[in-house]
């Protein structure tokens, strides 16, 4: 009986990330457009154009091969895999054990391999842009990660996220070290996800751009799969800052479902609270130049490692 | 048993490369030899797994110095190494069954083949200083030959001798380090050097020499700069020799001095290791990442993998000096893991180089793309090389790199201030140069198999025969095993680590659903296989679902790219520009980048050109500088041979007198 009430614990995990995913983007989209005084489409638009893109027919290029039909799903698996492993509204669920912080991490980092070598499959000058700057962008927001993981786990003792949220819930303190990590996770989710000032997700045709570029040759169900794991990924890293440092409602996997009821309410809450200061955040910023984004990604990773140190260096004393 | 089998294995292999000499008439020599090759190494890898019953076997046979004899021994460690290299060894064989009868001049491979493999095993099952002297030197000097191969070229030739320099002054290293733990009496075998008392100077010196000695064949930064020369100019399946095997024959010269001779360690013992380390892991992946060499590429990788075994094996010091016995092992068995992860990976991707050098006889990747539709089979598991080496899950590269990040989590628990400065700038570097790592494969895959071809060379390229592809599956599946159940390779490394750190991981096997967890499962735990099932399930759902309710239609149509419609190849990303924004970023930490555009003038008719100027700091502040005093040394000694016969008396006289003043003293 608890084995299937934990099975089911964590297969509503996995749909819940997927359901929410698409409507995050709405949201986040319905909030910019309102803060520049525009009507926007409704929060429900991006699951609208998901259904339509999978019903259409693919148009593939004439060279593509077969990493590149193969790419889209195993993008959408290993983010929709990392999203679902990170604790959404309840800690310690049936698997959450199989991957800790570093290997969700490398994961996304999995992800990214394909999607920038999906990029140049086809041999154009667009897809190579992106695929080579996404390198560059992950070869620097990568190491920040990591050191944002070394400081959490160092202060909690553990990479396992649940245990590390039920760490920081027993003991709520303020602390440096974790107040510099969480700027360095803020940089580094704007970076990895797109977002403004890094990239800007709502442009076609610019010289500047990267996600896009990289998936410009997709169509159809292929640019369905990557748009809902662009979501999954979005959604991934607002969990993450949630569920590490305001890791406030979270129930515990054995507690009852009026818990789990609690800590849904609170996911969608913090889920909502985050789009909605991503939507502020991007419509008070311009977009950087494309060389300035190494020393935006440097300062995280100089934070990170900041914070690694002092808590090295607190650790002793 | 297992030590006489492997005794005769390693004569065998001698006789085999006398062999090749005798039958050079024979076609179907190359043939012959690697069969042969690949049987002994398999019955090598036998007596490195057969249960040895004792714990240590051991033996001295009358050969060599009269009053010294050769010792030889196998315990868990070399048994270890003995399973990696004939795993390497028997991979490149079977690979050259195929491969090698493309060579032109067999002779200058054959017999140096044989005698290389026959080399690195003895070094390993060495159990004097000179026995394990002689058998280093005898596989310095016979890769040497094989660098040489195609000596034609002038790169080759320059390769070589830098090869050879570098080696020698390893060896001379080695020599030193030996001599001081041999101490006056010159008990040399290592049971009496293991023994003695070593005081405070010799160790530090010791330690010194040996990572001078054995970092210069692993490709220790400084010392690497002989490495992407050598090893690239080899033959393919050489060059997967080179680098993934004997490479590791050096780490593990290192761990048998470090971990075994030179007694309990001290907490200083490990700031060589992890800095050095961290540094050939920085500029390994950096160079690896501004070459269009694809073997070059390889061989820079390879740097900063020795880097990240080297920083493992610096942090089991530094535990282990603490006393800290079970983090010490998860740092050690991290190391040892990515030791068995590198020589299964770069072998493959070495083999997938020769590949391709074969079937398209290009090594540049900027004249290469679209291998991918004319080398399908060896583009596939070239790719999963790249993801194993890139350390992504779930294959086996990002088990034992998850490993090593355990191993750093532990580290704010010692005690020593120099090593808690030290960890994380450590662990900064493994996390770039892990992540380097990974834009560096994304690049040369994508330049060279994907996109569409630059030349017609690329366009023609073809598979390359079975032996070939078979000996490369064989490794990807090796790797994937090594990656889903990581805790196999743990629980056989563990007494490894119980006998060379004094403690092991907790045995893995005995976990559910056969995770990993090196501490305890609250604190870390990874399940490669679970995560594999998971990624598999998510995507065939998808598809099924997507298949079923949406749509499954596709259809070919030219490419879109925003409407351009010129569709040379040449309009591609190319190697370089995909490297240049890491070049323009992180270049200046490794290497002055110059970029120069000489733009013509309105009017003017010649093309606009931009060069690229890359040098190598290492090289211009160190190597350069070093070989300018060897040479005016050289010139001002030059007085020495022009002098008449009664200053050449004089001059021996005063040199004895001198020396025997010297020994009064």
């Amino acid at each position: 009986m608890t084995f299937l009430f934990g099975l089911m614990a964590q297969s509503i995990q996995m749909l819940l990330v997927l359901a929410l995913a698409p409507l995050l983007i709405g949201l986040l989209r319905k909030l910019k457009a309102r803060l520049l005084r525009r009507e926007g489409p409704p929060i429900i638009q991006p699951w609208r154009d998901l259904l339509r893109l999978l019903r259409k027919e693919v148009v593939l290029a004439e060279n593509a091969s077969w990493l590149y039909r193969a790419a889209p799903y195993l993008i959408f698996a290993m983010t929709w895999v990392a999203a679902s492993l990170v604790p959404t509204f309840a800690t310690g669920l049936m698997f959450s054990w199989s991957a800790d912080l570093i290997a969700i991490i490398a994961l996304l980092g999995s992800a990214r391999f394909f999607l920038a070598l999906a990029g140049m499959d086809i041999g154009t000058s667009f897809g190579g842009i992106g695929s080579s700057r996404e390198a560059m962008f992950g070869s620097l927001a990568e190491p920040a990660t990591i050191m944002i993981v070394f400081t959490v786990s160092f202060i909690a003792g553990t990479t396992q996220l649940s245990e590390i949220a039920a760490y920081m819930v027993a003991n709520l303190e303020l602390r440096a070290s974790v107040g510099m990590a969480l700027v360095a996770l803020l940089i580094v989710a704007v970076a990895e996800n797109g977002r403004v000032p890094v990239d800007n997700p709502a442009t076609h045709l610019e010289l500047t751009m990267v996600h896009e570029a990289m998936v410009l040759e997709y169509s159809g169900r292929y640019l369905a799969l990557i748009e809902i794991a662009a979501a999954l990924k979005l959604l991934l890293y607002i969990s993450l800052i949630a569920c590490v440092f305001f890791p406030v409602g979270l129930a515990s996997h054995d507690a009852g479902p009026k818990a789990m009821a609690i800590g849904l309410g609170a996911y969608v809450l913090k889920l909502a609270i985050g789009g909605g200061m991503l939507a502020l955040f991007e419509t008070s910023r311009a977009k950087m130049r494309v060389f300035r984004v190494p020393d935006f990604l440097g300062a995280g990773l100089m934070l990170g490692l900041l914070a690694t140190l002092l808590v090295f260096v607190t650790r002793s004393l | 048993m297992p030590l006489y089998l492997a005794l005769t294995c390693v004569s065998a292999l001698l006789a085999v490369s006398v062999y090749a000499i005798v039958d050079r008439q024979n076609r179907a020599i190359s043939r012959n030899v690697y069969r042969l090759c690949l049987g002994l190494c398999g019955a090598l890898f036998l007596a490195a797994v057969m249960p040895r019953g004792a714990h240590v076997v051991s033996a001295a046979l009358p050969l060599g110095l009269p009053w010294i004899g050769m010792h030889f021994r196998i315990d868990v460690l070399s048994a270890f190494f003995l399973a990696v290299v004939n795993l390497g060894g028997a991979a490149a064989s079977a690979y050259a069954i195929g491969y090698g009868a493309h060579e032109k001049e067999p002779m200058r491979v054959l017999p140096f083949y044989a005698a290389f493999i026959a080399g690195m095993n003895a070094v390993v099952l060495a159990d004097d200083a000179f026995t394990f002297l002689v058998a280093w030197e005898f596989m310095s000097l016979a890769s040497w030959a094989l660098v040489l191969t195609h000596h034609h070229e002038e790169e080759n030739r320059h390769a070589g001798f830098v090869y050879l320099l570098m080696a020698s002054f390893g060896g001379f290293a080695l020599l030193m380090a030996f001599g001081v733990l041999g101490g006056v009496g010159g008990a040399y075998d290592f049971a009496t050097i293991r023994e003695s008392t070593k005081e405070g100077w010799k160790t530090g010196l010791v330690l010194a020499l040996a990572l001078v000695g054995m970092g210069s064949k692993a490709g220790l930064a400084p010392l690497h700069i002989w490495l992407p020369l050598a090893h690239p100019a080899a033959p393919s399946h050489v060059s997967a020799l080179m680098s993934g095997v004997m490479t590791k024959v050096a780490v593990y010269g290192f761990i048998r001095v470090v971990f075994d001779l030179l007694g309990p360690p001290a907490f200083w013992w490990s700031i060589e290791p992890m800095s050095f380390g961290a540094a050939s892991a920085l500029v390994g992946v950096l160079f690896a990442t501004i070459q269009s060499d694809l073997k070059k590429l390889l061989a820079y990788s390879t740097i900063e993998n020795i880097g990240v075994i080297f920083i493992a094996l610096g942090l089991a010091l530094a535990f282990k000096a603490n006393g800290m016995a079970l983090p010490a092992a998860l740092a050690f068995t991290a190391a040892l893991f990515h030791v068995f992860n590198h020589s299964l990976f770069k072998s493959l991707l070495f083999f997938g180089a020769g590949a391709v050098l074969h079937g398209s006889g290009e090594r540049s990747i900027e004249r290469l793309g679209g291998l991918i539709h004319s080398m399908p089979k060896t583009a596939f598991l070239f790719l999963g090389g790249c993801v194993a080496i890139a350390a992504l899950p779930p294959l086996n590269g990002f088990a034992s790199e998850w490993l090593v990040f355990q191993a750093i989590l532990l580290s704010p628990a010692l005690p020593q201030w120099t090593i808690k400065l030290l960890v994380p700038a450590v662990g900064v570097a493994l996390a770039l140069s892990a992540a380097l790592g990974a834009g560096c494969y994304i690049r040369a895959y994508g330049v060279a198999f994907l996109g569409r071809p630059r030349s017609e060379a690329a366009r023609a390229a073809h598979d390359p025969d079975r032996w070939s592809l078979g000996t490369m599956a064989v490794l990807l599946t090796l790797c994937l095993i090594a990656g889903l159940l990581p805790s196999l390779l743990i629980d056989t490394i563990s007494p490894v680590a119980r006998d060379f750190v004094g403690d092991r991981m907790p045995t893995q096997a005995e976990l559910s659903w056969l995770s990993i967890a090196p501490i305890a499962e609250s604190r870390s735990s990874y399940n490669g296989l679970l995560v594999f099932v998971f990624i598999l399930f998510s995507a065939y759902s998808a598809r099924w679902v997507i298949h079923r309710f949406g749509s499954a239609r596709s259809r070919r149509g030219p490419a879109w790219d925003c409407g351009y419609i010129v569709r040379s190849p040449t309009t591609q990303y190319t190697g370089s520009s995909f490297a240049q924004p890491i070049r323009r970023t992180l270049g200046v930490m490794a290497f002055s980048v110059r970029e120069r555009l000489d733009m013509p003038a309105p009017g003017d008719m010649r093309p606009a050109r931009l060069t690229v100027e890359i040098k190598d700091r290492i090289y211009d502040y160190l190597y350069a500088p070093l070989t300018r005093a060897v040479a005016s040394c050289a010139t001002g000694l030059n007085v020495l041979s022009l002098l008449t016969i009664q200053q050449y008396l004089s001059l021996v006289f005063a040199a004895l007198v001198f020396l025997l003043i010297l020994v009064a003293i």
